[in-house]
């Protein structure tokens, strides 16, 4: 009991956090809920190893791999993903990563919502995207939480804000 | 996607996010001042930034969310914890009178009531309208002595004045804002290139706990200490905030 509530203690307060790369990864927001507690559960199993280092790094390295095991998943099945507004593009956010992003974003031109914007980056971008400027993360914990070097975090987040600059200055933005 | 015709554009961005030391920025900056490429990227990276902050992109954990993932982390332990429903949050978490114990390490956990949007609101505001130039201080010091006794009449109340230069977070200086109907404090400390207010303003209640909430992109934290209820305001990464409050709080 006395890890249980260390474990609270730890983790409860970047429960938002969790949630919100939860919910950009999947992009829905029953299965971010389901990836989040999956993860809890997880990281409360991993707690006992855990040594105290960035508590908030550690818990969304363990959200990040949960929700790419469920969205991949969800792809081997071929089960079609709740896109946000229902529409056809919704697997463009799952696109390969060497599929042409612009592309994608072009055709979102009509539709000047951001959110629209993100939800459809390649997720690796989008990943990188939500953990800097939503979560406003440091390029080493960024890293250490999606796997990747710190010159390819760097160049995923250049591609991702290019894009998105791009795509928001296409749309009739004021 | 090409580095826009720039091999510093990297760097630039590095210099955008706040990831470079001091040498590594004064190096770029030779090279900024005559590179019209830089200035572009430097408005790429402003737009992206600025459209990200006009929408709320940010997804919160539901109460729902909390309830269903205390029953499972529960389910999860051998012993079923006892429950002690002393609060109002601690049902809702259902992780049990452990909760209550650890406290003290339980800083961050509450999320501020959105009833109180209207002050968050008005908090961000008086931060960022601070951060205009000229605005931040109306007495300048890194001094506590000075700072303090410049609230002297000018308030119905003594501000406590804290330095925590030797924490990484400087006090810059002090003003007054108006907030809620009431004059209130407002020190200024600084935590790189951050600045943080600390809004104060006197609160008969008993001490509290940090609560965190975030507004518009801004951080912030609220707790009661010795009869004052305090506000700290700013960009700063969340953990750093949770730092700043924690320093502030064992500071003499």
């Amino acid at each position: 009991m006395a890890s249980d509530s260390a474990f609270a203690a730890v983790a409860l307060p970047h429960l938002d956090a969790a949630y919100n790369l939860a919910r950009w990864l999947t992009g829905s927001t029953d299965e971010a809920e389901e990836v989040v507690q999956e993860a809890m559960v997880r990281a409360l199993t991993y707690f006992p190893s855990f040594r105290g280092a960035n508590p908030r790094a550690w818990i969304l390295q363990i959200v990040r791999n949960a929700a790419y095991s469920a969205v991949n998943a969800r792809r081997a099945q071929r089960t079609v993903p709740i896109a946000s507004d229902g529409e056809e593009s919704a697997f463009v956010a799952l696109a390969d990563p060497g599929a042409d992003p612009e592309t994608a974003l072009i055709r979102t031109r009509d539709k000047t919502q951001l959110d629209a914007l993100l939800a459809r980056l390649p997720i690796e971008l989008r990943e990188t995207l939500v953990l800097r400027e939503l979560e406003e993360l440091a390029y080493r914990d960024i890293a250490r939480i999606t796997g990747a070097p710190l010159g390819t975090v760097m160049s995923r987040l250049w591609r991702a804000r290019r894009l998105l600059a791009e795509a928001a200055r296409k749309g009739d933005r004021p | 996607m090409s580095d826009a015709g720039c091999d510093q554009a990297l760097l630039l961005q590095a210099e955008f996010d706040g990831e470079l030391d001091a040498a590594q920025s004064a190096a770029l900056a030779v090279h900024r001042a005559g590179c019209d490429i830089c200035r572009a990227n430097w408005d790429t990276l402003e737009a992206a930034r600025a459209a990200l902050n006009e929408s709320d992109l940010y997804h919160r954990a539901t109460p729902a969310l909390r309830q269903a993932l205390g029953a499972r982390l529960d389910a999860s332990e051998t012993v079923a914890p006892r429950r002690a429903a002393r609060t109002w949050w601690r049902p809702a978490l259902g992780l049990g009178a452990g909760i209550g114990a650890a406290a003290a390490a339980l800083v961050m956990l509450l999320v501020i009531p959105p009833a109180d949007d209207a002050l968050l609101g008005a908090l961000v505001d008086a931060h960022v309208r601070a951060l205009q130039p000229g605005h931040l201080a109306d007495v300048v010091s890194t001094d506590q002595h000075t700072v303090k006794p410049w609230f002297d009449g000018k308030l119905d109340f003594a501000p406590p004045v804290k330095d925590l230069a030797a924490q990484g977070f400087p006090l810059i200086g002090g003003r007054l804002d108006y907030l809620g109907g009431r004059a209130v404090a407002a020190l200024d400390y600084q935590h790189g290139k951050h600045p943080i207010d600390l809004m104060i303003w006197p609160d008969r209640g008993a001490d509290a706990t940090p609560n965190s909430a975030r507004h518009n992109g801004y951080n912030l934290i609220h707790w009661t200490q010795d009869g004052m209820s305090l506000w700290a305001v700013s960009d700063v990464e969340r953990d750093q905030l949770e730092a700043f409050v924690h320093d502030w709080q064992r500071a003499p």
